[in-house]
């Protein structure tokens, strides 16, 4: 099966729930948490992701190199963040409590509040994320894409997609190897400038591979019929089960809370500080 | 009489792209429950034949189409390609991209889910048809790793779940290795008497598909229909020759033996060939098979360990040589480590212990470029491996990067240029070139390196007979010339047959033989366990109970 995003059977309630209410789920969640900057509200979404995810049966290890890429582009966004604006804490939260530093540099316990808020943000959908990519087959992914609107074309070129992949990874292989002997060296011995040299000439064919490629699996797909009707089955596709629709109310019930919790804040913001 | 299924009337196409018709003035008719051989060598107009019929000219092909042609009675070119494609279902020739789900089931699923059948309905569909397949337990596996026969039986399935009643088939042998093929043919003759289907199969490889019992046979060359007949017939004309098609290897024996073929009767199949009185006519063909002439060790592959996996190893301490100035051919079942040990060869894998010793000097020091100078490899697909625009250039690269001075660079390519006719060419875009030609152009661009061993991965795939035997009078050539010693990966019977001088059977990663392809190619058990089949001349020495069939086997070694 196609490791890109990691899916894998696992024996879990949350790989038996649909992809549509796992996608309704995750949407409905991530939105919400998006739009919120009610502190509460964000770590109640952390907690019940990491809970979430103990349940999913996901190890590190599988999912280890997308929390790195993830963690550290959330350090480079806060480090920007306190960077190009270091006052934005104050101006949204009213108040001024300095910590340290002076003028322009003044770190205030408004911006470390508001920036923790949105690592806070990062923490609850990574795993969230994660879960739906790794408990998702898929094809049912797809379905379930266009079972929530997107229409089926687009959202089947996503399953086409995984599905060549593996291809196009060995032809680029065995270009490139076939290139290395031809006295292209693309290895680290080489200068950069050499390098890129050689990787234009393993582009080049695997380009020309690829294009042939879409051709005749487009006219494979044509051939049975893709495009002819309005609307199309999906063989993965799973009937809904009592889960699945207590799964969407409970998404339901975490934007119902969060939208309370808009009311009472009188806006998207938790003001300690007042 | 029954109306025909598919009727043809004067059809002349053109395609919008190019100045010359591609098919003149067909005419014929396919009737009901008929099993037709559209046979033809490449650019004689057969896949635009099967493009007329599966309605992707004019969706995607666009051209001017003259005459009349209809299916089921009906005008194909008023009908779309969906229309069309409930009525004739096409298995294309490419079993890998035109897989288009990501596993057994969801390929066969596939058409139904665009008709937007039930789940329910469609879940019983594939689970019918997989069954007959024999694909039942498979349904959850992705297509890189099924082989090629388990790939097209889904494609197979994946169309007949439309319930049609005719199937065309393009080039099914192309990605087959010659034990699939068999098991392929006898697949399509069962189906077709089960289900009274209708089948139309384009092929160039006429003994392969000669098993599935058709019952006519359409010969094309340059865009016109020349020979509509049955095999019998077909066969007694002696016309496939002369338009680019190999004749079935025992038919090239009968007539090298100077037998009157047009007077036997059941001249189509082997195993009825009427041929008892030219038993000893046939007998006297009998060579003996040439032991390894060729006795001077090139390279030395010593105490070889290696594997993908560390737990799972391939090799285990293989040993083998090659000599100076033969012509290897490397055998076995895909997936067996043929490949492989190709690419251990050339440095794009390191072994985990052991040793290559090329001229009594090891060459596990030297990089892949380094390697390439003695051992150079040339892949099947010549498209993975031109990277310029014109076939000059194309030829140079390799020299330019090992900084040679340009009049020497000239000089070289133009030699080889000259040597794989070429030259006359040199300054042509390679856009303009031929599949074959292009497939000449990658040996070159490695020939001009000066490798001293040449390896080929399955050189003649997707090459009709004319194709083929150029390329062989090309390797012949540049082995007797240059001394090149020519290291071939191969599944084709021919080329076997009439080619290679000694044989290595991988398969799981054991050597299980170092033979003469004569004697391979009579071995019942050998050839099973390498994926092969039994030549035909094997078969026919076998049915007039001919000592040592081997013999027969070399008799019609090229030379």
């Amino acid at each position: 099966m196609n490791n890109l995003f990691g899916y894998k059977q696992r024996d879990t309630w949350i790989n038996h729930t649909t992809g549509t209410a796992k996608l309704i789920g995750f949407l409905a969640l991530s939105t919400m948490g998006m739009i919120s900057y009610d502190t509460r509200f964000l770590l109640g979404l952390v907690v019940l992701a990491i809970v979430l995810m103990q349940m999913a049966q996901i190890k590190y290890r599988e999912y280890a190199l997308m929390a790195k890429l993830v963690i550290i582009f959330a350090i480079i966004n806060l480090v920007m963040v306190a960077v190009l604006a270091p006052q934005y804490g104050v101006q949204l939260y009213g108040t001024r409590h300095v910590l340290f530093g002076t003028g322009y540099w003044t770190m205030t316990q408004e911006q470390i509040f508001y920036e923790f808020n949105l690592l806070l943000k990062y923490l609850f959908s990574l795993p969230l994320a994660i879960i739906l990519l790794f408990t998702t087959n898929p094809s049912e992914f797809a379905a379930g894409l266009n079972k929530i609107g997107v229409p089926y074309k687009i959202a089947y070129s996503f399953a086409i997609t995984l599905r060549y992949i593996p291809d196009v990874q060995s032809d680029y292989r065995t270009i490139s190897l076939a290139q290395q002997a031809r006295g292209y060296e693309i290895s680290k011995k080489a200068p950069l400038l050499a390098r890129s040299k050689g990787a234009v000439q393993i582009i080049l064919p695997l380009v020309f591979a690829s294009l042939n490629r879409i051709e005749t699996i487009s006219q494979a797909m044509e051939l049975r019929r893709f495009g002819r009707e309005k609307k199309r089955s999906w063989y993965q596709e799973q009937a809904f089960a009592t889960r699945d629709i207590m799964m969407i109310l409970g998404a339901a019930a975490v934007v119902i809370i969060g939208a309370i919790l808009f009311v009472q804040n009188g806006g998207r913001l938790y003001n300690p500080f007042k | 009489m029954t109306a025909p299924i598919i009727d043809f009337q004067h059809v002349t196409f053109k395609y919008h792209a190019q100045a010359e018709p591609t098919l003149n003035d067909i005419s014929f008719q396919i009737y009901p429950g008929e099993k037709v051989l559209i046979a033809g060598a490449s650019g004689s107009g057969k896949t635009t034949l099967l493009r007329l019929l599966n309605g992707l000219i004019p969706q995607a092909y666009a051209g001017d189409t003259q005459g009349t042609l209809t299916l089921h009675g009906k005008n194909i070119l008023d009908q779309t390609l969906f229309e069309l494609s409930l009525q004739a279902g096409t298995v294309l020739q490419d079993s890998d991209a035109q897989f288009v789900g990501l596993t057994v089931a969801e390929d066969i699923a596939f058409a139904l889910e665009n008709d937007h059948q039930p789940v329910s309905h469609i879940k019983a569909e594939v689970a019918k048809w997989a069954t007959r397949f024999g694909l039942g337990d498979r349904l959850n596996l992705a297509p890189q790793v099924l082989s090629g026969g388990q790939k097209q039986r889904t494609s197979m399935a994946g169309v007949l779940v439309d319930d049609g009643k005719l199937l065309l088939f393009d080039e099914p042998l192309a990605s087959l290795d010659p034990a699939a093929g068999v098991v392929a043919m006898d697949m399509i003759d069962k189906l077709q008497s089960e289900r009274d289907l209708t089948v139309v199969i384009i092929e160039h490889r006429i003994e392969e598909v000669l098993r599935a019992n058709v019952d006519r046979v359409i010969v094309m060359a340059g865009g016109r229909i020349v020979a509509n007949g049955t095999p019998t017939e077909i066969i007694k004309a002696g016309i496939l020759p002369e338009n680019g098609l190999d004749e079935p290897l025992y038919v090239q024996l009968l007539r090298q033996a100077h037998i009157d073929v047009s007077r036997l009767s059941h001249v189509a199949n082997v195993n009825q060939i009427d041929v008892v009185e030219q038993k000893t006519a046939i007998e006297s063909l009998k060579k003996p098979v040439k032991s390894n002439t060729h006795q001077i060790v090139k390279l030395v592959v010593k105490d070889l360990d290696f594997g993908y996996d560390k737990n799972s190893p391939l090799f285990k301490k293989l040993n083998t040589v090659i000599n100076q100035g033969e012509i290897l051919g490397i055998v076995g079942k895909n997936g067996s480590g043929k490949t492989t040990l190709s690419h251990l060869l050339t440095g794009f894998l390191v072994p985990d212990t052991g040793d290559i010793i090329l001229d009594g000097e090891s060459v596990l020091q030297q990089s892949i470029k380094e390697r390439a100078d003695n051992i150079g490899y040339v892949l099947q697909n010549p498209n993975h491996m031109i990277t310029k625009a014109t076939v000059f250039d194309e030829v140079a690269s390799g020299l330019i990067l090992r900084h040679v001075s340009s009049d020497d660079i000239e000089k070289r390519v133009r030699e080889i240029l000259k040597l794989i006719d070429l030259d006359a060419m040199r300054h042509w875009p390679i856009a303009a070139l031929s599949f074959g030609q292009k497939k000449r152009l990658t040996i070159a661009a490695v020939l001009v390196l000066k490798p001293q061993i040449l390896i080929l991965d399955e050189p003649t795939a997707g090459q009709d007979a004319t194709h083929t035997n150029e390329l062989l009078q090309f390797l012949t050539k540049i082995n007797q010339q240059e001394k090149t010693t020519v290291v071939i990966i191969t599944h084709d019977m021919h080329l076997l047959a009439n080619f290679v001088e000694r044989a290595l059977v991988i398969v799981d990663g054991q050597l299980l033989a170092d033979t003469t392809p004569s004697e391979l190619l009579a071995n019942e058990a050998l050839v099973k366990l390498a994926s092969l089949r039994t030549t035909s001349v094997y078969q026919l020495a076998n049915r007039l109970d001919i000592t040592h069939p081997e013999e027969l086997n070399a008799a019609i070694v090229h030379n």
